[in-house]
């Protein structure tokens, strides 16, 4: 019994101590960031990767020479309607701009991210990044026709 | 291990395996069946085989369930408010409640039924009816949204209903409380063939609308159930009826007096041909009428006035009595349409009619009586069989399509099944407790599924943990398609299950809605998209046109309004995928929260009462911003100049 005591008493020792421990740390207090170790990655939004077509049913698009200007005008409507909610073309808003967008993303990427989001966040690399990049709100699937989306596309290429 | 504990170890491995064996050998089913709860074991991901839909009786409701799981997939709300969608608070659903009395926010759900074609469930509407305030409501199977209902002037007590004819023609309801019709202030104890029993029947048109086309002015007996014949004898409709004493007081002596009491056999089809060619006669009678728009997301109540009464005297050959013994309850039909079953509920038999020999004694004009001038048919000549010494108490039959009936007996609380033609009792199981209703899906149509039987029982008792006085109401499963039915499972059902329907999930499942079209949202308050949000100043009333999506408001800041000032919140959901729902709710509202569809427009209205900055959320989590989907209202001093303003994002 007496060694139980004098064990117990060992062990509530320890346990005080690794708590004070953690006290001395010096934590940096409300408000103040840590300072960021330099490890520095390109933002995922900034990054250019015009090879990776993204996951879902567009494999393959042929854009135009020449802007389609009927399907662009057609684009803008579905686009206003649809995505301004988050997407804004003068500011980074709840989701990306899309100004510049197919210098820095493949067309068939695009239609992918529009037509199939949820599993474009879930099995590609660079939708998983923007995802956390945008606080984790989810680009919403607002079920675009097929058609939809390739004008949607074409009005991109005029921002 | 020593050799005690080894041999300990011997004996009890021993008992074990004995114990095992035991209970294979009293199991009722063979070495090749599935467990029970293989039976009812729906794997996780997996969808049930049916939809059962369960009267919520006092909660006004509707309950959806998988069958053969027992698990609860939705409450939909049809005759009362409910906060959790914001039915009968929207001030597009508040009109679906109106009636002639003005706004109930409560009614009393009984009988569900699926519509039909050609006597098979076809999966378009379910029907419920509502018996303290007379209605009916119809709900789409689509959207699992009530989008009508209609009141019944001239009633009380709509219990004999909602049952639908084979082709959804018609749908009747009944008055089980005989009333002075038109109502009127006499004394109580005059009632006896002054108060009448009016049953209404309403149509049904192609795109579902319904209209109460007529109401036979039966003598005042209480109408209690109904069902229309089917296959052979479709074009009648069977009513049961009590009280043919037309006592006003101490019913259960009072109303129990005579040996026999009727069924009311209809002749509907001659009816309508009657009022076609201009019979009947316009009568006062004023009934709200409240159809829910699916693009305008808006509910309109308009109220009607007058209804056609037809004298039942007037129609020949269209209206008979057949006896049947000790207060009736249920009525049913088989899927061929030859028998009417009516069950006596203080008897030990049940009684099944032949629609032929009724056909052949109104032919014959074999009649033993007349009740206010309604012919009365020989019990014995229409007569097919009886059910002799069931059981306690029949109440409700339904059907398996084999050629078989099940019948409840609610005091000895059983369900027997029994041989239509032969009338023998083929098998009997028991229920916990004291069950009144049954269903098998499909079971009161030309095609019943056959596979499951859900007893609707009225007592808990011990079934479950105790949850203080009050329990849900208790459900059994059986399989019923060996030759001996098999109890499967318990489950707690909400509010009281008078009756149920149940469908096979393949025949709805694929045209379920998914959301809600926002380029067909017509909603006159409606943004469709952010850049129409607006918020403009009536006099005093404030429309707030607000959009949500995951996970934002548009406006989410919003100044100028004042206290007293009456505020239209109109909220749009933007977004346009499957079960991404917003809520929206706001500090000091007294109304409930709204819950809003993808694609579609609701309304609260927020009467602020002092000055501040008061927040506002979504209800319904939506992604992993959900929490920071919230914005602010000002409110400034009734007589302050702050001016409207609103923004998301300062912009």
């Amino acid at each position: 019994m007496k060694n139980s005591l004098k064990l117990l008493t060992l062990f509530i020792t320890l346990l005080l101590f690794s708590c004070g421990g953690n006290d001395k740390k010096d934590e940096p207090s409300y408000g103040k960031k840590e300072p960021v170790k330099k490890e520095i990655k390109e933002p995922a939004s900034k990054r250019i990767d015009l090879n990776n077509k993204g996951v879902g049913p567009v494999t393959s698009i042929d854009l135009g020479l020449v802007v389609d200007q009927d399907m662009a005008a057609h684009g803008k409507e579905v686009y206003d309607k649809m995505c301004t909610a988050c997407h804004k073309a003068e500011k980074k808003f709840i989701g990306p701009s899309p100004k510049g967008i197919l210098q820095r993303r493949s067309p068939e990427w695009v239609m992918n991210m529009i037509l199939n989001p949820e599993q474009m966040v879930k099995e590609d690399q660079l939708a998983k990044d923007l995802l956390m990049e945008f606080n984790g709100s989810p680009m919403a699937n607002q079920n675009l026709t097929r058609e939809e989306a390739r004008a949607v596309l074409e009005y991109f290429r005029t921002l | 291990m020593n050799k005690i504990g080894k041999y300990l170890l011997g004996i009890s491995a021993l008992i074990f395996m004995t114990n095992c064996g035991n209970n294979n050998n009293n199991s009722n089913s063979g070495a090749m069946s599935s467990s029970k709860a293989e039976k009812v074991y729906v794997a996780p991901g997996e969808h049930d085989e049916y939809y059962g839909f369960m009267s919520g009786g006092y909660s006004g409701n509707l309950t959806v369930y998988g069958l053969p799981s027992g698990r609860m997939l939705k409450e939909i709300p049809v005759f009362s408010q409910f906060p959790t969608s914001g039915y009968g608070y929207s001030e597009e659903t508040k009109p679906m409640l109106n009636t002639s009395f003005g706004f109930v926010p409560w009614g009393d759900s009984h009988h569900p039924d699926i519509s039909q074609t050609k006597g098979e469930l076809d999966g378009r509407w379910i029907f419920i009816n509502e018996n303290n305030t007379p209605r009916i409501a119809r709900i789409s199977l689509e959207t699992f949204e009530t989008e009508e209902i209609i009141e019944l002037p001239n009633s009380a007590g709509n219990h004999a209903s909602s049952f639908v004819t084979e082709n959804t023609e018609y749908i009747v309801a009944g008055t089980r409380f005989a009333v002075p019709n038109p109502q009127r202030d006499m004394p109580i104890n005059e009632m006896k063939g002054q108060f009448k029993g009016p049953l209404s029947f309403v149509s049904i048109a192609d795109n579902g609308r319904m209209n109460l086309e007529f109401q036979l002015n039966m003598p005042g007996f209480n109408y209690d159930l109904a069902h229309p014949g089917r296959n052979k004898s479709h074009g009648w409709f069977f009513f049961t009826s009590y009280n043919t004493e037309e006592a006003n007081t101490l019913m259960e002596v009072n109303a129990s007096q005579n040996d026999k009491d009727y069924i009311a056999a209809v002749n509907w089809k001659k009816v309508v041909e009657y009022v076609k060619n201009g019979g009947g006669e316009k009568v006062a009678g004023t009934y709200a009428h409240n159809v829910y728009d699916e693009k305008t997301h808006t509910a309109i109540s308009t109220m009607k006035e007058g209804v056609i009464s037809i004298n039942p005297k007037d129609v020949e050959g269209a209206v008979f009595y057949i006896p049947i013994p000790k207060s009736p309850h249920g009525c049913d039909v088989d899927p061929s349409g030859k028998y009417i079953i009516g069950s006596g509920k203080l008897s030990r038999d049940l009684s099944v009619y032949s629609f032929d020999k009724m056909l052949t004694a109104i032919e014959n004009k074999d009649f033993v009586d007349d009740a206010y001038g309604i012919p009365v048919l020989s019990y014995e000549n229409t007569l097919a069989g009886t059910v002799a010494a069931a059981g306690l108490g029949p109440l409700h039959t339904e059907f398996d399509g084999k050629g078989n009936a099940y019948t409840t007996f609610f005091i000895s609380s059983e369900v027997v099944k029994w041989k239509l033609g032969t009338w023998e009792i083929l098998d009997r199981q028991k229920t916990f407790y004291s069950v009144g209703h049954l269903m098998i899906p499909g079971g009161n149509s030309r095609k019943p599924f056959g596979k499951y039987m859900v007893a609707l029982n009225k007592i808990t008792k011990d079934r479950y943990l105790p949850t203080g006085p009050e329990l849900e109401h208790s459900a059994q499963l059986y399989d019923i398609s060996g030759d001996k039915m098999e109890l499967l499972s318990d489950f707690p059902t909400h509010g009281e299950p008078h009756y149920a329907a149940g469908i096979r999930a393949d025949i709805i499942k694929e045209k379920s809605k998914k959301y809600y079209e926002l380029s067909e949202n017509e909603h006159p308050y409606a943004a469709k998209s952010e850049s129409e949000a607006t918020v403009t100043r009536n006099g005093n009333e404030v429309h707030i046109s607000m959009t949500m999506i995951r996970s934002h408001f548009s406006p989410d800041n919003i100044e100028g309004v004042k206290v007293g000032d009456k505020v239209y919140l109109h909220m749009t959901n933007l977004e346009q995928d499957f079960d991404v729902p917003h809520g929206f709710s706001i500090i000091g509202a007294n109304t409930s929260e709204i819950l809003v569809m993808p694609g579609q427009t609701k309304t609260i209205i927020w009467e602020p009462k002092r000055e501040g900055v008061w927040p506002f959320y979504c209800t319904d989590f939506c992604s992993a911003l959900h929490q920071e989907m919230q914005g602010y209202i000002r409110v400034s001093g009734a007589n302050s100049n702050t001016p409207i303003k609103f923004t998301l994002d300062d912009e």
